[in-house]
Parts: structure tokens; sequence; C-alpha cells
């Protein structure tokens, strides 16, 4: 026999996942057959940030063939409540808007039919009247009770509003030398999985269960906050993931409203609904990451020693506080020290809403803000103390030998040498030689910056974190939550193979090859030996509250649940083969697909005879050796509840990152190249070297993206202005350049297989690192994200005049502003054309795709019409006011359009003037404001669109009247329909 | 074309995978609907419907193209293959998917039928692509997992075993 390697774990091996995965046999969501019958719905969402829905006219809709149900608020409502929310304020949160809408995007009406295109074709004949409402934007505007109210109940936009201190703050900002502080403003992203969000939902009445197949992440937690939406005991909510799913990062949280809303959908129908989410609709109103405006204080030495630290957090969580957040914000709160040893520390913390979409779990989960803030600061320190920025960094760090390091606000920093890695990345990074060719292009005058940043990663979340937002009290009241229950099974089959389940929930992470990797050292197995389940299955599984894939908690924690699961096994089937071999079951080996007595390799058993005597001789064993099935629930000691101080432990490991970059920036186009990128990790035990470097290269692509390109754009009126792949710009292969990746081990002493996480640390420390590149680059101080051509533009070249010619554009607070002017020539004297413009039935003639015209006061008029954009067609209802009327010389039109795809709001004054040939010279101007999903829509587009559209209607209004196009008297004989 | 009406299902009917398939569509049916829903050819993903991530890259008469851009009446007549046709038989992988496989060029695996095709069509005219090319060439792709590193080296590793060894496939 030939002796296998001593360890599985360690090793590249090839993932069990990829033939399938490679060969189109991959088992998504979308690619799972439904039952007979399953309806498919789609969702009608809100074109407005803030307005109130007045009324909601289904009935086109249901009369639709082939459509079941057309649901909105009132029908979910009845049968079902709203979703429980983290802060202890009377906000309530529903899946569906109730009376108003307060982000682009929210969803109105839910239309249930027998396929998806028929459910977009009923979507068009919903007609929703909306009443806009200011809204609001900018989180530092929220702050101002002034402003207009989101949510009645709160009386201002503030959901919570917390106050810290830890050591002696005040004294060290009294005492020290100097004080360097920051200002950022975090935008908002979103990592954005190619697999979109998906669910099949069905209701069994004469059980009162809910069965839902769904792409969701966890945390599992949220299975109680569905059920109680749901109104039904956790045993009557069966939810189900698929085996694969395309990628989440976080983002496959923010479903769980969705699965609510659809399992009350299915009940309303009484058939199993499916609903696939389309990218448009990902994009809008999926959930995003928070973005969050921080002052940072540092209080420091003339050494660049750092003091103390106060932290001024606003967090915009959007129009709704939905769950897990405030999460983004408290999850860093164990280590906002970041890798320094700073143990003084203030933290304010405030979570205003604002008129945006929801936010949620997203890849860093709250690093990439905190991170940004910290290391633009150390960055400041250095500038303004004139030292070098690596000094700076040294002179803070962790020591080597310190830990276990006890945070400033209650986190145990379980191992690490900081000094160690940092040192090791400046020398095999090459550090002094980008310093030279930093020092070489500058004196060719090209802008070249270096940039640095240093990190603690934390994975492994503390349930408990979260609770840190409420007063000791408010925690006393409601009972201690803390933990981290992974759990795993391994179970050993009448033939004697072995399986594993887990309730991990990955999304391309290779869980099933490392789990197997795990086993198969553990029993003495070859990796293909081993079958491993991660999909979940809440009705039958092994599951708790921390289940899912999210805070890099895999490798950590239910690899190390599944080594002890195994390790459990192996300890019953060695004293089974003590018996059978005549040796102690401590001298039991278990190698090379046998076990065997050590020292006599001889004496032994195959593996898949000892694994099965239980099922077939179960008498020849005592029971309590039966080793059949092993279940194992490891939740970490060390993630206590917060204290009565306010101290929290919130992750269970972390790991250190050491970064640095050169990058260049174009004088002409302002573009940012990455000249080069070393990255240092310490993730402690690593299990398998090709994944972990995948989730650097990936984490890596999504910081990239975060600093340079992407950001969910919304207008000043809360217009969403990223609605598209071609908007929101992903970066390709193009655009990421591969960096250097540098390692040191040292394993965790709190899990069981020394491993910690890693996915998430370049969301964390690449951004800033590139941002401090940058501001070196252009020996700037205030920067904020995302990088672009534009932004950075203003700091090398000169301000541009404006063209002298043209006055400014207005100043809207829509998405897109619009205006234009143009003539045109009628044959009918002015008195006649006035007429027209005043009759609705020639207006219906004269309107470029009008359906009909409604008459609501002389000067008041409502119209349904069809209008196309570039690609998106859709119909929309215009409501028209006539003003400053002079008869028959001039006329102010003024009016909303509002459609599924958007709104736009203007005004337009038509002049009429005799001309020389009896006819009328008409002459107009207009200005208009575009928002919704049109603007999100290639606003180039608009310009053009809406010159074309108010050309046809002068034309057609010329054409009608008998314009010069055509002689006169056969126009007004024929022309009705011109 | 012939005139086709709008509120009507039509006769489809093409090539795939070296098969004849045929099946009734609505002339406003997208192609990956069609594939994915009408014959049951899942491996073609579907990553934001409006041509931009490329996950949906199938090969229409030779060509890539984005199946989610495509009416699956326009592709009557044509010869098509997708991912599901990649691998020389069940059980063996491509040189491409193999190579994919050693290097951990994908991890949720939704872009990668997309990529694979891609690739698949440029290796066969390109056989020694620099990594800038490929670079520049994929830059019709977007992946979330990868950041890109592997599928590069990946690519490069097969054009590598291809021109060693031309054996398509
Ligand atoms: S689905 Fe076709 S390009 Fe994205
Ligand atoms: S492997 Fe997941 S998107 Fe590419």
């Amino acid at each position: 026999m030939s002796e296998l390697p001593t360890s599985w774990c360690g090793q590249s091996v090839e993932r069990v996942e990829d033939a399938a995965l490679l060969t189109g046999r991959g088992r998504f969501i979308d690619d799972l057959g439904v039952k007979p019958g399953t309806l498919h719905a789609a969702i009608l969402r809100s074109p407005h940030a803030h307005a109130k829905i007045l009324a909601i006219d289904t009935d086109a809709a249901r009369q639709l063939p082939g459509v079941a149900a057309v649901l909105t608020a009132d029908d979910i409502m009845a049968m079902s409540a709203s979703l429980v929310v983290g802060v202890k304020a009377p906000i309530e949160c529903w899946p569906i808007a109730t009376g108003r809408v307060r982000y682009v995007g929210e969803p109105v009406a839910v239309v249930v039919a027998a396929s998806r295109y028929v459910a977009e074709d009923a979507l068009d004949l919903i007609a929703v009247d909306y009443e806009p409402l200011p809204a609001i934007v900018d989180p530092l505007a929220a702050l101002d009770p002034a402003q207009p109210v989101l949510h009645d109940g709160l009386g201002g936009n503030i959901a919570s509003e917390r106050s810290f201190r830890y050591g002696e703050p005040e004294r060290a900002f009294a005492e020290s030398a100097r004080r360097v502080s920051v200002t950022i403003h975090y935008p908002r992203n979103s990592c954005t999985p190619i697999e979109t969000y998906g669910l099949v939902a069905e209701y069994d009445a004469s059980e009162d269960a809910y069965d839902v197949l769904a792409n969701f992440m966890g945390p599992f937690s949220l299975h109680a906050v569905m059920a109680r939406a749901l109104k039904v005991p956790g045993n009557r909510l069966r939810l189900r993931t698929p085996p694969d799913s395309g990628g989440s990062f976080g983002v496959k949280q923010g479903l769980f409203p969705y699965i609510v809303l659809m399992a009350v959908a299915a009940r309303a129908t009484g058939r199993p609904v499916k609903w696939i989410e389309d990218r448009l609709e990902h994009l809008a109103a999926s959930v995003s990451a928070t973005n969050r405006v921080t002052t940072l204080r540092a209080a420091v030495d003339a050494d660049g020693r750092v003091r103390a630290l106060d932290w001024d957090q606003v967090e915009d969580v959007g129009a709704h506080i939905r769950a897990p957040e405030p999460a983004t914000l408290y999850r860093m709160h164990g280590n906002l020290n970041g890798a320094y040893d700073i143990q003084n520390m203030m933290v304010r913390n405030r979570v205003v809403l604002t008129n945006k979409a929801p936010t949620g779990l997203n890849r860093g989960f709250g690093g990439p803000q905190v991170y940004y803030a910290l290391e633009r600061l150390m960055q400041r320190i250095a500038i303004e103390l004139d030292l070098d920025p690596v000094d700076v960094i040294r002179t803070n760090l962790i020591p080597s030998g310190a830990f276990p390091y006890r945070t400033a606000t209650g986190a145990t920093l379980d191992s690490g040498d900081y000094p160690l890695a940092f040192e090791t990345a400046l020398r095999d990074g090459g550090f002094a030689e980008l310093r030279a060719r930093q020092a070489q292009a500058r004196a060719q005058g090209r802008l070249y910056g270096i940039g640095c940043t240093a990190a603690v990663e934390p994975s492994v979340s503390n349930m408990g974190y979260i609770t840190t937002v409420l007063t000791p009290e408010e925690r006393r009241k409601a009972g201690p939550k803390n933990g981290a229950q992974a759990t795993a099974t391994v179970a050993l089959d009448p033939l004697g193979s072995v399986s594993v389940h887990v309730a991990s929930v990955p999304q391309g992470q290779g869980h099933r090859t490392v789990l197997a990797q795990i086993v198969a050292d553990a029993l003495g197995l070859k990796p293909s030996d081993i079958r491993v389940i991660t999909e979940l299955d809440t009705a039958r599984d092994a599951w708790s509250i921390a289940s899912g894939n999210y805070s890099s908690r895999f490798a950590a924690a239910v690899g190390g649940a599944a080594h002890l699961a195994a390790g459990k096994i192996k300890a019953k089937l060695a004293s089974i083969a003590a018996a059978q071999l005549n040796v102690a079951a401590n001298a039991i080996e278990f190698v090379g697909g046998r076990a065997r007595a050590q020292g006599n390799p001889d004496n032994s058993v195959a593996f898949s005879r000892l694994a099965a005597t239980s099922h077939w001789s179960p008498s020849l064993v005592p029971e309590e050796n039966h080793a059949l099935r092993e279940t194992v629930f490891w939740s970490p000691p060390e993630l206590a509840p917060p204290t009565d101080e306010d101290g929290i432990n919130s992750s269970l490991c972390h790991g250190f990152i050491f970064d640095f970059c050169g990058v260049e920036i174009d004088r002409v186009t302002g573009a940012v190249r990455i000249d080069k990128y070393v990255t240092m990790h310490d993730c402690g035990r690593i299990l398998h070297p090709g994944m972990v470097a995948g989730q650097i290269t990936g984490g890596f692509a999504h910081a990239v993206g975060a600093a340079l390109y992407e950001e969910y754009a919304y207008g000043a009126d809360g217009s969403f202005l990223t609605g598209t792949f071609a908007d929101y710009l992903v970066p390709t292969a193009m655009e990421i350049p591969s960096p250097v990746i540098l390692h040191i081990e040292t394993p965790s002493p709190y899990t069981p297989l020394g491993a910690k996480g890693v996915g998430e640390g370049n969301c964390m420390s690449t951004p800033v690192c590139l941002a401090n590149a940058v501001a070196d680059a252009l020996g700037v101080a205030a920067i904020d994200l995302p990088l672009t051509p534009a932004k950075l533009g203003i700091h090398i070249h000169p301000a541009e005049h404006a063209p002298a010619a043209q006055p400014a554009p207005a100043k809207t607070s829509k998405g897109r502003a619009l205006h234009g002017s143009g003539q045109a020539q009628a044959a009918a004297a002015p008195a006649d054309v006035w007429r027209m413009l005043l009759d609705p039935r020639t207006l219906e003639a004269i309107i470029p795709g009008c359906h009909g015209v409604e008459k609501i006061s002389d000067t008041h008029f409502r119209a349904d019409v069809t209008l196309g954009v570039g690609p998106v067609t859709g119909r929309y209802r215009a409501d028209i006011k006539l003003s400053d009327l002079d008869a028959p010389r001039a006329v102010t039109l003024s009016g909303i359009v509002t459609g599924a795809l958007g709104d736009a709001q203007g005004a337009g004054r038509i002049t009429l003037s005799p001309a020389d040939n009896g006819g009328t010279l008409l002459t107009y101007d207009y200005e208009a404001e575009i928002g919704g999903k049109v603007a999100s829509i290639g606003g180039r587009l608009l310009g053009g669109a809406a010159k074309v559209v108010i050309g046809q209607f002068f034309a057609a209004l010329a054409r009608h009247s008998g314009g010069p196009a055509s002689p006169g008297l056969l126009a007004r004989l024929f022309g009705r329909r011109a | 074309m012939p005139r086709l009406s709008a509120d009507r299902r039509h006769r489809v009917r093409f090539t795939l995978n070296g098969r004849a398939v045929e099946a009734d569509a609505e002339p406003r049916m997208l192609l990956t609907d069609f594939l994915r829903h009408e014959l049951g050819q899942t491996g073609t993903h579907v990553g934001c419907e409006h041509g931009v991530c490329g996950a949906c890259t199938i090969e229409i008469d030779g060509m890539p193209a984005r199946a989610c851009l495509t009416l699956a009446v326009q592709a009557d007549g044509a010869t098509i293959r997708t991912v599901e046709g990649l691998a020389p038989r069940p059980g063996r992988l491509s040189v491409l998917q193999e190579a994919f496989r050693r290097h951990h060029a994908l991890q949720c695996g939704f872009c990668t039928a997309g990529i694979l095709m891609s690739l698949d069509t440029y290796l066969r005219s390109h056989a020694a692509p620099s990594e800038t090319d490929l670079r520049e060439f994929l830059g019709g792709h977007l992946c979330r997992c990868t950041g890109y590193t592997p599928i590069l080296a990946a690519a490069l590793d097969a054009a590598k075993l291809l021109r060693e060894a031309p054996v398509h496939a």
C-alpha cells in the first residue's frame, strides 16, 4: 500500500465542484425544475425616491390573460407582519411599500402569472398615482430635524445614536503634542454577484406551512425574522438552498424580504411562485454597502505615536433599517484601533435613514468604511508631522509578543506577529525598489504615488456584536446574545463510506473540497472517498442562527466543526477496531484507508468494513460506541456578549494585512494605473493555498472596483443613476492587475484547525491603499472614492471656464436636467392654433404615442402615452396644467409625467405670433428634469429623445393646423391623424 | 427572414452541439430563455440580460455571441455551440476546461460558461496570445469571484498545451 501524504490540508487539490460547473451541469436556482403549475412573479417598483401612493389601479393588469394575481401592500399586510427591526424605534419594515415609497426600486405591486413575460406585460397595465415628496439623500442632511422625515414614528431621520468611551481619551487629547483629523465620505457600492437573487416559494394550506427554495446565504438568524413575518413557528418555514449559488459576497443576505413577499404570493394564489430577480432590479433595489461620513480625530505624540482616537460615524442605511442593520456599523466595533496599539477611544455612532435602497451585508462589511478613515488618518499624521508614512505605521503596530491582545473596545486579537509580517512585506515585496521607481518617475515629471495600509481582518462574527447598538439596560431586558454556532455532521453508510454535511451554504468558495480534505485527514482516507453536502434544508439539517456563509467563518469555524465531528467518529471507530484487532483504542491509527495497530501495520482492518459495523452488527458494539453519524455544534467561548462597559469581542479571529502599492495618474486623462500592488496576509493556517489565493485576488478585484470605478450613484432628488452594468462599472480583466501575494502563518489558538478567515481583507485594505497612493501622487489631503478621472482631473488641470455664449444650465435637484427650444410654422391663424392647444381631442391627436386625453378642467388635462427612449419603451401618465394664459399669444404648459420607468417634471412656454402668410409662428422653450429608471439608463439619450418627442408634438400641431409640409386645406380636411 | 406575428408561437429549429433541436417560441422570446427553459440546456447563464456581463455567451455559426441579446427566432437554421458541447465526452474535460480546473480559474462558476465559450473560439484563431491580448479579449466578460488572475493563467496554459498538441477539445 502506498503511503499517502500526511496531510491533505495545506495542498491545492483540484476542486470537486469544478467538473460539473465547467461542463454546464451546475445546479443553480434557475436551473432546477419546478412543479407543474408554478407561477412566475414580476415586481412593479417605485420610480420615485419619496412619494405618497394615492391610488393603485390593478384592474387592467388582473384582466390580462395568464395573470393569476396582482398583490399590493394591502394583500401582503393581511397575510404577514412587519419584519422585526434591530433598533429600539417605533418603525416598521415591510417587504413592499405601504402607503409611501421611500426609494427608487421599492416594490409597489407583485404580479403573479403563467410566465415571466406575461407578468411583465401586466406590470405595464398597473396605474399608480403618486404624490411626490421631497427626498433626502445626503446623510448629513438627514441629521437635520427640519428635513423631510421618512418614518413618521421616528420624528426625524436618526434611527439610532450611541456614544462610547474607552480608556482616558480626553486626557490623551489634552496631553498629546498634536491633533490630526480626517473627514471622509465613503460611497455606496456593492459586490454584485453575477447570479442575481432567485427563489421558489410554496404554501401548504393544510399544514399552514411554507417551503421556500432560495439562493439565500444566511445568516440563518434571519430565518427567525422571516418566520415571524409570515406568522408561523420556525418549524413551518422550511428554507432550502440550491446546491450551487453564483456568488454572493454578502449580497444574497438581502434576499430575505423577497422570501417573505413571495411566500405570501404563493399563499395568496395557492400555487408555487418562482421569482428570479433581473439585473436592473438587482442594481436598484437588492442591497448595497452603507455609505458613511466619518470624522476621525487622533491625539498624536511628536514621533507619530497615536494616543487616542475619536470616531464620529454617520451611517446611512437607506430607506429602512432592515435586519441585520445597523450591523455594518458595529461589526468592527471591537477593533476600531485597526492594527495599532491605541488604548484610548471615543466613539459616536449615528444611524440615519435616507431615500436610498436599504443596505446590508457586502464583502468587507464595515471594514472598508473604518479602514478608509483610519488609514487616511495615518497618512495624514505622517504628512502633518513630516514623518515617513511607513514609520508612522511601524511606530504604532501592536508589538510582537503582545498576543492575545485586548483592544480598548473589547476585542481579543487572537494571534499574529504584525511587525514581522510588516517588515517581511517591505523586504520581499520590494518596497525600496518601489520608492526608487517613484523617484525616477517623478524626475520625469510623472504623477506617481505610493500608498501603504495596515489592517486587521476580523472573521467569525460574534452574533452578539450587533447588540452593542442597544444600551446595557436594553440588552439586559432583551437577554444576552452571543456566539457563533458552527455545525457539521459526519455520517457512515452501510458500505462504510463517509458523508459530510455542513450548513455553510457556499457561493463558490470550494467548501466541499476543503471539507473533504479535512475529514480525509482525520480518517486516513483520500478526499475523493468523502462526499460533502453543503446546501441547507432547515427541516432536516443541523443548523443554528450563525449558519450560512459570511464573516469569513468557513475555514475557521465550519472547517473546525467538521474536524471535530470527524474526530468523534474516529474515536468510536477506534474503539470498535480495538476490539477487533485486540489492541487498546489509543493504539489504533487510521492510515491509507485502513485502521491498524500502531507499530504493527499488518494487524489492520479496512476502513469501510470497520465503518459499516454499526449498521450490520450493532450488537457487537457497545451502544455508546455505535459509529453511525456524529453532529458537532461548536461555538467558541471567547465570543461573549457585550460587557456592561460596552466592550465587545466582535469577532473570533483576526488576520493581519499589510499592503503597499505604486500608482501612476495619467496627466491628460486623470486615469489611475496600478503599477504594482503587494499584499501580505497572515490568515493563520492555510488549508488550501489555491483557494486562499483565489479569495485574495477576488477580494482585491472588488476593492479595485470600489476604489476606482464603482458607485451606486443617486441624484439630488434620490433618482438612481447607475441602473445597468453600463453605468455601474464592474472592472474587467483590463483593469485588474495581478497583485503580489505574500504570507506568514500564525495559527489561531481559538479555532480547531488554526485557520482564520481571508476572503474580505483586501476589501478593507485595498481601497484606502490606492487612495493613499493617489493622494501621494497628487499631493492632496481630502480624497473620496471612487477615484474617477473626472474627480482627479480637478487636481491635475486648471479649472475649466464655462463656455461663454451659453448660460449655465439651471441648477436642478433632479437626476438629469434637459432643456431645449424650437420653432414650428402653422398655416392656421394664431386664434385657431390657440383653440387647438386647449382642446383635448386635438391634443390626443397630436401628442406622440397618446392613448387618450382626459379633461379635468379648462386648464388641466391628463393623458396616457407610450414613449420610447433608446431601447426602453414604457407607458406613462402625463398630468398637464396650463398657466399664464395670454390668449392667443402665449401659454405656459407645466406637467408631471410618471411611469414604471421613471418620471419627468417640466415646463415650457409657447409663444404664438402671426406669420406673414396669415399663419402662425410657434416658438417654444422648455426645461425638464428626469428621474427614475429612465434617468439611470443612458442619460445621454434623454436629451435627444426629448427633443424628438417635443419636436414631433409641434410638427403634429403644425400639420394639424395645416403646416407648411402639407397644403393647408387638405390637412384641415384629412389631417386629423396626421 | 419571414414575417412573424407577435402573438403566435413559431417553430424554431437549429443545430445545438451537433444535434438537431426544435421547439416553439414567441417572437419576443430571448435565446437564453429558449435554450434554458424550452430546451433544458441550463449551462448557459444569465447575468444581466443587457449584453454587458458576458455570462450568456455562446457560439452562433462559429462566432461568439450574446444569447441574451438574440431572439430565439433569429437562431432558426443556425449552428450553435454551448458549454454543454465543450467536453469531448462525459466524464472528460477539454484542454481548456482542464486548465481552468488546474488553475482554480472558477469559483462560483456562474460566469464560467460564457468565458469558456469566448476563449474556445478565440484560441482556435489565436494560437499564441499574449497576456495583454487575453486581457483585452476577456474585457467582454465580468467575473466577480476570481479577480481574473487565475483565468488568465488558465487561458495561457491552455493555449500552450493546444499549440503543443493541437487537438481541439
Ligand atoms: S446575460 Fe447576456 S451579457 Fe449578461
Ligand atoms: S467564478 Fe463567480 S463570477 Fe466568475
